[in-house]
Parts: structure tokens; C-alpha cells; sequence
């Protein structure tokens, strides 16, 4: 198995393929469960089918530089169309698959998008929806042809047609492929990502070959990663980390990329491929762990002892025999037995049994929910980044991982704090240019390179890993002047199980309040345990019991924020449960579930006036968007209470 | 009403072929009670066809007359161009007939995947014998068996209960299983008694989505009973409608909506 291939000429996503198809021919690159069984494809079987595909592109007129969209669900022939695109010398724009056609329609308006390859009826129905608004798409390819045996097909072409079209071309058009392939350079345009956004229209972002390909290597020899990692792709295609991940490293270092079977079987797919390399965002980590305690709550006593006791063992030594630290002989045994007993059968149940590496970003994490893992053995780490760094910005080495911190710089990465805590950075996988938007590059990305990460944060000067507080926007003065980092105080509010989303205002104010969500698995789950019946998510926010387990939680981390000298103005006086889950279909949230702040504070501007006002309680009336596009009202009264705060002793003093 | 000895060609472009089920003049008692009346209709291949009508029009006694459930005193039922004797249910199950039931008739303790299983019980070649023993053909039929059961699983996408024991699935989810299990006998003709009773919006639309797809690429003929007009004159390609068990209108939606005896059957007007 001898190298041939210089590193000069592996500066695209089709050349390394074509290395690994030489290289581990034989190995598996992509598993997709259909039918019940797993099926595979070697790196040879997957570089024929991305050649027939890409010759099928060509029959289909497929220029240098055209924009083909993806639209889809993490499946085999989804991203090898993705890769077949490049071949053709077109860039690639993968869509999120969950968005409403008016979103869609944004995007595909501003890439140009020519082609569209989507994954089933339910996608190709949103584009031909707005396809007499965005006038560029000639062509529509659909991998799954159920329902639309009967749509009108002289612009639409199944993938399979595709590539059956195009294997019958090679003679006729297959040195056209080599040429365009072998034009592939490093300034070639790899792909475009189209950030949600919690401000604002999407950006699309552009990332070079040489943005993904040294990005890929650098995090990749990081972690130590081999051709003999596997990965699960489950997070949207549309994200840059499924890129990197599930394109970028996998092509970079020859793993494979096993799909699961529909989104509802995620957790048994996990189970049955145990990944040695894994990515979630917290939010994943939470449920399974509220899975997990809710399952112990109705275990027999027996289990339950036994599980808490090993718990309580994981907890004191657990994180410390994962970093190698000195751990007594009696500690250790315990923890061995432990391993017998409870870990390895939970480990192997959730499907983290062989996980080597895993991270998580995106969003803070509990550090409760850090330490379980942690403490269980597996490999959790943080890392932090964005699109327009091709992800990696900081990553945390092995054995040196702490729950609030991001990090050290990853390799190649150079980070600079700015006078106002502005985190920048500078990196081979730094962004060409945010596309059709040159004001926005120019405000992001300095003449030298440096990129604004729009967060506020410091290095911490014990471990010289970076912490991130918030972001640099969102970071204000009160009225009195003291600092006020919404975020932070959020976070510390959803590491409660029972809290899902939470948002504080106080900007400009004398004192904070709060909007805060109920997460309805655990909520139900408690009251049903406790006999508390309900017979909506909105009456169940609503319940006085509810009230008084959110008021204290709130506050407990009133509590926590009293401690911290720059924090302790953000104590909050008065908050809400609020009457409906904030989701991204009313334009709440953005696709990646981050609040957007800015059309909440629109859209509750009564709740908000309500919560300074002093009343006890509120009426209100707020509109909703179904999935499927509609409007509806919802109406209720909400109960405002009061938190107790801890009183800050020097301010205590001056009053 | 069309006239339609050959078929006819749907709104939507859809191919309708010559008669499958022809009824003809069908009288049931029960007793002194007379639940079907003298009623004849029709169903063709490759037809959506409903029954409607207000409750105890004698709808649900339509459908077990022809899954061969009862046997009718009065009339001949035809079936594929034959006159068809009566017979057990499972020898029309033979012949090429499914149905779902209005109260979930599944096995609650068996998973999903087993439940459907049962449905191609009728298709199985191997005896019960060399089942047990499940070697060479008997488990070179189970194969082949399952991957056509695995095709309707991924079709009603109901892969993440494949091994859930069906007591534990929420109502509309075994509404589905029920259809999975009627499919997977590969049936000319299913039948299905109120396919969306007691569902939400929600899974009405995803079932309705569903009896088209079955139609659409299995080229399944349906007959099926409903009470949501809605969802009748949406899905339907020909309605039937039975009052105190006499057929009073038989035509396309649109025939029906403007037939006076079926507004009046509706809208409760007294019969003298």
C-alpha cells in the first residue's frame, strides 16, 4: 500500500477520494441501515458511484462554478452527490432540510442555485413551491421517488437516472471529468454553508478547499484520528461540523460514515454502530442523560442502589482515571467492579461503549452532565467553534479537560483578545468571504485575516485554556452600570433538567427578569410521578407546583451568581413560565436552536412590560406557525413571580 | 353518471381499470332485521372507493360482506370476473382481500415487525414443521418474506418501533401497523373499516398520505369506510352512500355533494 500521491495533489475533496478508493479500496467509506440491515459501501464502490454521478451532472449540463443545492437528510448518495458536484468543478450548497419553503427560497435565491438535488417528495414539493420565485433552478434530482411517480419530470431526474445516464457517458464525457477534476486547486471553492444566524438574513459562507482539507488534517492529527474511526452522521447536513466531520475528516482520514436509518431511530443506530469518534451538541448529552435518571427513577431498589453507589464512586475517581491522574489501589478496584456492573452495560446501551473521542459544542454544557459522562469513562471533550473557521477555533487535549472551559488554540490557529473581551482569531481555515456580501466580510474579517468571533471571553489563567462568557453583543451594563451577560446566567439555568430554554433581559435596567421554558419530558415525567394532572403543555407551565420548583431553581442560581463579584448584578427579581416551547418555525430560534433575542423581546414586548410593571399576572394572546406554514393563535394568562435575591454585601453596604 | 363498462381516466390522470368486485343485489338479515337492503355497486381495479353513510347505515356489514365475513342471504358477490361461493374469511384472504378493523385487531404482545409477519402467514409455502426446525427453505422464505415486510416497514415509516411490542405504541401509531400488516399480505383489494377514527389532524393527514402512496405505487384497489367527509371527498375516486341500510347516491365526490338524498340523509330530514 504505497503512497504514490504527493500532498500537493490532494487539494480537493474528489482527489482524496481518489487516493482512499486506491489506498483502502476495499475498506468501508459509507454504511447506511435500509431495510433493517446495514448496508456498505467500500471507498472503491463509493468512487465509482460519485464518477457515475458526476458524469450524470455533466449530461445534465453542469457548468464550472454552478451552485448545486442539497437538500436532505444524512444519507450515502446525499453526500456523494455533494462530492460529485465538486468533481464537475460546481460547488455544493447543502440546505437545512427542517427549513419552511420561504426560508429555502432565500437561500436558494442568493446562491444562484442551478441544480437541486433533494432527498424525498417532502423537499422536492418545498422547491417547486417557490420555484416561480427563484428563477435560476433548471434541473431538480430526487434520491427517493416515492409519491412522485406522477410530477411532471422533464426538469427532474431520480439520482439513480442520474447515474445510470451517466455511466452510459464515460466514453463520451469522461476526460471532461478528469480535466474538470484535475483543474481543482486549493482557491477552488470547496463548498457553501449558510449560517442561520441570530440576526438577520443567512450568510452564505465560503470555504476554500485549502480551508476544509487543512482544517480537516490539523483537527484530525490532533485527536490522533485513523481510517479505523467511526462516525454516525446525524446532524444536518447544512452545518459546517457535518461537513467537516462527515466530508472533510472522513475523506482527509479514510473513516466511515454510517447513516442512520430514519431520524426517529438515531439512538438505536448509535447503539448498534458504536462510534469510536462522536460529536453532539449538549443538548443531545441532556436528553440521554434525563433518559437515563428517568429510567433509575422506576428501576427496582436493588438496581437503583447499586446504580447510585458505582454513580457516586464514577464521580470521585471517574474524570480522574480518564486523565490519567494518581488514584488510590482501593479506588480504583471500586471502579473497576463499577465498570462490570454499571458502566460498561450503560456505556454499551447508550452506544458510547467505544467512543475514543468525543466533543461537544455549540452551546455551554452542564457541568453535572460533563462530569456523568466523564466520570463513566467516556472521552467528552469542548470544543469551540464556527463556520467561518471551518469549525476549529480551540479544541481541549486529552487529558487536560475542565466543563468551563473551551480549550487551547488548535493547531494553526492564532487567538487574540480584544480591549473589549472580543475573542478573534486567525487560521488556514479562516473564510473567503461571506458570498454576495462584501460589507458583512469586511466588518467580520480584517485585511491581515483575523475573523471577529462575536464572543466575549478570556484565557484562564490557571489552566491556559480559553473561556468564553458570552456573546460580545449581548454582554451590556444594567442601569447601575454592573455587568450583564444574559447568556451566562441562561446557561446556569438550563443545566436544570427541568429548564429548557430560558431568556434574562435587563440591559439598561436596574434588575433582571426572566422568560423561561419548561422542558415538557422532564416536567411531565415529575408529574406524573407526582399525580399532577394536566392536559396541556400549556396548562402543565402554568401549574403552581411547576411555579414554586422553577422559582427555586431560579433561586438557587441567584445563589450561585451572589458568589461571583462581576456577576452578582445579574440576580433575577421577577420571571415566567412561558406558555409555549420558543421554536424556530415562529422565528424564535434559529435552525441550531440558539434564541434569538433581539424578536422575542418584539414579539413578548407585553410579558416583558408585564415583568416590570409589577403584576402577578398577564394575559396574552401570541401567534404560531404550524410545520406545514399556517398561523394560529394560542392564548393564556400567565403567573409572574418573585425570586428571592441575595443581596450583594457591598452594595448592601452603600444602601 | 359516466358511463364506465371500460374504466375511465381519474381528475388526476389516474388509470381506472375494468370492475375487480362487482355486488350485486346484496340483502342481509340478522333475525328479523334487515342490515343491507337490495344494494349493488361496483369496485374497479386500481379505484379508491368509499362507503359512507350516518351511523348504523350498515357500512362496517358492507365490508364484512365482502371480506366474506357474512354471508348474504339475497345477491352474488363477483370477484376478479367469478361468482364467488361463500367461503371463510381466510379462503378470501387467499383470494386476494385485506382489511383493517375499526377497534385495532393486532396481537398486543408481539412487536411490530412479528405482527406484520402475520400478515404474510397466507403467502408462507413451508408448513409449520420445518418452520420450527427453520432450515433451508423455511428459512429462505423467512428471508425473502422479510425484506418484503422490511419494504413496508420503510414505506409507512415505522422503522423505529419495528421492535416495540405494539401494546406500548399510541393509538394512531397502531392504526398504522394495522395497515402495514393488511399490506404485507400483497392483497388486490384492502379494505379498510374507518382508517382514521379517534386520530388528530396531524395523523389523518399522514394517514391519508399514506392510502394514497398504497395506491399509487402498489396499485392497490381500496374500499374503505370513513366517517370524516373531508377526508371521503378528498381521497375518494367514487363514493357509496347507505342509509338504514339502502344504497341512496353512488358517483364521483362531486355527484355526491350535490345529490339531494345524501344532503338530506346528512343533514337528518325525517323518512316517512
Amino acid at each position: 500500500m504505497a503512497e504514490q500521491t504527493r500532498p500537493e495533489d490532494l487539494q480537493s475533496i474528489p482527489a482524496l477520494l481518489e487516493r482512499n478508493a486506491r489506498r483502502w479500496g476495499a475498506l468501508p467509506a459509507y454504511r447506511e441501515k435500509e431495510f433493517g440491515i446495514w448496508q456498505s459501501w467500500t471507498w472503491a464502490e463509493t468512487a465509482d458511484e460519485v464518477r457515475a454521478l458526476a458524469l450524470g451532472l455533466l449530461v445534465l449540463g453542469v457548468e464550472r462554478g454552478d451552485r448545486v443545492a442539497i437538500i436532505g437528510r444524512n444519507r450515502p448518495a446525499m453526500y456523494w452527490s455533494m462530492v460529485a458536484a465538486q468533481m464537475c468543478g460546481a460547488i455544493p450548497v447543502p440546505l437545512y432540510q427542517d427549513a419552511v419553503a420561504e426560508e429555502m427560497a432565500y437561500v436558494l435565491d442568493h446562491c444562484g442555485a442551478r441544480f437541486v438535488v433533494a432527498g424525498d417528495q417532502e423537499q422536492v414539493d418545498k422547491v417547486l413551491e417557490i420555484q416561480d420565485r427563484v428563477k435560476g433552478i433548471r434541473h431538480i434530482a430526487y434520491l427517493d421517488g416515492r409519491g412522485m411517480r406522477k410530477y411532471d419530470h422533464t426538469h427532474m431526474t431520480s439520482l439513480a437516472d442520474i447515474a445510470r445516464e451517466g455511466r452510459a457517458a464515460e466514453t463520451r464525457l469522461g476526460e471532461e471529468l478528469d480535466r474538470r477534476k484535475a483543474e481543482l486547486t486549493f482557491d477552488h471553492t470547496c463548498v457553501m454553508l449558510y449560517t442561520s444566524g441570530t440576526t438577520g438574513k443567512p450568510k452564505g459562507v465560503v470555504l476554500s478547499n485549502r480551508n476544509i482539507i487543512v482544517t480537516s488534517k490539523n483537527s484530525a492529527e490532533f485527536d490522533h484520528l485513523t481510517h479505523n474511526e467511526e462516525i454516525l452522521a446525524y446532524l444536518p447536513m447544512a452545518w459546517v461540523g457535518d461537513f467537516i466531520f462527515s466530508v472533510g475528516q472522513a475523506y482527509w482520514t479514510g473513516f466511515t460514515v454510517n447513516c442512520p436509518e430514519s431520524p426517529a431511530t438515531m439512538m438505536s443506530d448509535l447503539r448498534e454502530i458504536g462510534p469510536t469518534y462522536f460529536f453532539a451538541p449538549p443538548r443531545i448529552f441532556e436528553t440521554v442523560l434525563t433518559n437515563v435518571m428517568i429510567r433509575m427513577e422506576d428501576a427496582g431498589r436493588i438496581k437503583k442502589w447499586l446504580f447510585d453507589h458505582f454513580m457516586e464512586v464514577a464521580r470521585r475517581v471517574g474524570p480522574a482515571i480518564l486523565d490519567g491522574r494518581p488514584v488510590g489501589l482501593g479506588d480504583r478496584l471500586r471502579y473497576a467492579l463499577g465498570d462490570i456492573l454499571i458502566y460498561g452495560p450503560l456505556k454499551n446501551t447508550l452506544g458510547f461503549s467505544r467512543i475514543r473521542v468525543g466533543y461537544t459544542a455549540g452551546e455551554a454544557i452542564g457541568p453535572e452532565i460533563f462530569d456523568f459522562y466523564r466520570s463513566l469513562g467516556i472521552n467528552l471533550k469542548q470544543l469551540y467553534g464556527q463556520t467561518e473557521a471551518s469549525v476549529f477555533i480551540t479544541q481541549q487535549p486529552d487529558g487536560q479537560v475542565r466543563s468551563d472551559t473551551v480549550g487551547v488554540p488548535s493547531p494553526g490557529v492564532e487567538i487574540r483578545i480584544a480591549e473589549n473581551g472580543e475573542v478573534f482569531y486567525r487560521s488556514p481555515g479562516v473564510f473567503v468571504e461571506y458570498y454576495k456580501n462584501p460589507e458583512s466580510t469586511a466588518s467580520t474579517k480584517d485585511a491581515e485575516g483575523w475573523v471577529a468571533t462575536g464572543d466575549a471571553g478570556f484565557f484562564d489563567p490557571e489552566t491556559g485554556q480559553l473561556r468564553i462568557i458570552d456573546r460580545a453583543k449581548d454582554v451590556g451594563k444594567m442601569a447601575d452600570g454592573s455587568l450583564f451577560a444574559p447568556k451566562y446566567v441562561e446557561n446556569k439555568l438550563k443545566f436544570y433538567p427541568n429548564i429548557l430554554e430560558a431568556v434574562v433581559f435587563g440591559a439598561g435596567r436596574d434588575r433582571c427578569c426572566a422568560f423561561i421554558n419548561i422542558d415538557l419530558t422532564a416536567v411531565g415525567n415529575w408529574a406524573e410521578r407526582n399525580n399532577i394532572a394536566y392536559s396541556s403543555y400549556q396548562e402543565l407551565s402554568q401549574h403552581p407546583k411547576v411555579g414554586d420548583m422553577i422559582q427555586a431553581h431560579v433561586e438557587e442560581v441567584n445563589r450561585a451568581l451572589a458568589a461571583d463579584p462581576m456577576l452578582s448584578g445579574c440576580q433575577i427579581h421577577r420571571f415566567l413560565v412561558l406558555h409555549k416551547e420558543l421554536d424556530a418555525d415562529d422565528g424564535e430560534m434559529t435552525r441550531t436552536r440558539k434564541v434569538r433575542r433581539r424578536i422575542v423581546e418584539q414579539k413578548y414586548a407585553d410579558l416583558i412590560d408585564a415583568l416590570y410593571g409589577g403584576k402577578d399576572s398577564v394575559h396574552t394572546e401570541t401567534e404560531v406557525t404550524y410545520e406545514d406554514g399556517r398561523k394560529g393563535k394560542i392564548s393564556a394568562t400567565l403567573t409572574i413571580r418573585d425570586a428571592a435575591v441575595v443581596p450583594v454585601s457591598t452594595k448592601a453596604a452603600a444602601e | 353518471m359516466t358511463d364506465m363498462t371500460e374504466g375511465y381516466t381519474t381528475a388526476d390522470g389516474r388509470r381506472i381499470g375494468p370492475v375487480l368486485m362487482d355486488l350485486r343485489n346484496i340483502t342481509l338479515r340478522f333475525g328479523g332485521v334487515e342490515a343491507i337492503k337490495n344494494i349493488s355497486f361496483d369496485i374497479r381495479e386500481g379505484e379508491i372507493r368509499a362507503i359512507i353513510g350516518p351511523n348504523g347505515a350498515g357500512k362496517s356489514s358492507m365490508l364484512n360482506v365482502i371480506s366474506g365475513f357474512y354471508h348474504p342471504q339475497e345477491g352474488e358477490v363477483w370477484f376478479r370476473g367469478r361468482k364467488r361461493p361463500p367461503m371463510k374469511p381466510y379462503e378470501v384472504a387467499r383470494q386476494g382481500i385485506a382489511r383493517t378493523f375499526q377497534n385495532i385487531a393486532l396481537f398486543e404482545g408481539m412487536s411490530v415487525l412479528d405482527n406484520i409477519m402475520t400478515g404474510r402467514l397466507t403467502l408462507m409455502k413451508t408448513g409449520m414443521l420445518s418452520q420450527a426446525v427453520w432450515w433451508g427453505r423455511a428459512q429462505r422464505e423467512e428471508v425473502a418474506h422479510r425484506e418484503k415486510v422490511e419494504r413496508i416497514i420503510d414505506f409507512l415509516e415505522i422503522q423505529s418501533i419495528r421492535k416495540t411490542p405494539v401494546g406500548r405504541l399510541p393509538y394512531g401509531l397502531k392504526k398504522r401497523v394495522e395497515l402495514a400488516r393488511a399490506l404485507a399480505a400483497e392483497p388486490k383489494l384492502l379494505l379498510l373499516d374507518e382508517p382514521m377514527a379517534g386520530m388528530n389532524v396531524e395523523e389523518k393527514e399522514d394517514m391519508c398520505r399514506f392510502i394514497l402512496d398504497v395506491n399509487d405505487e402498489f396499485g392497490t384497489t381500496i374500499a374503505l369506510i370513513e366517517h370524516d367527509m373531508g377526508v371521503v371527498m378528498d381521497l375518494s375516486d367514487r363514493v357509496v352512500v347507505m342509509d338504514y341500510g339502502k344504497k341512496i347516491g353512488d358517483g364521483t365526490p362531486d355527484e355526491i355533494r350535490n345529490n339531494q338524498d345524501v344532503i338530506d340523509a346528512y343533514l337528518g330530514v325525517s323518512h316517512d
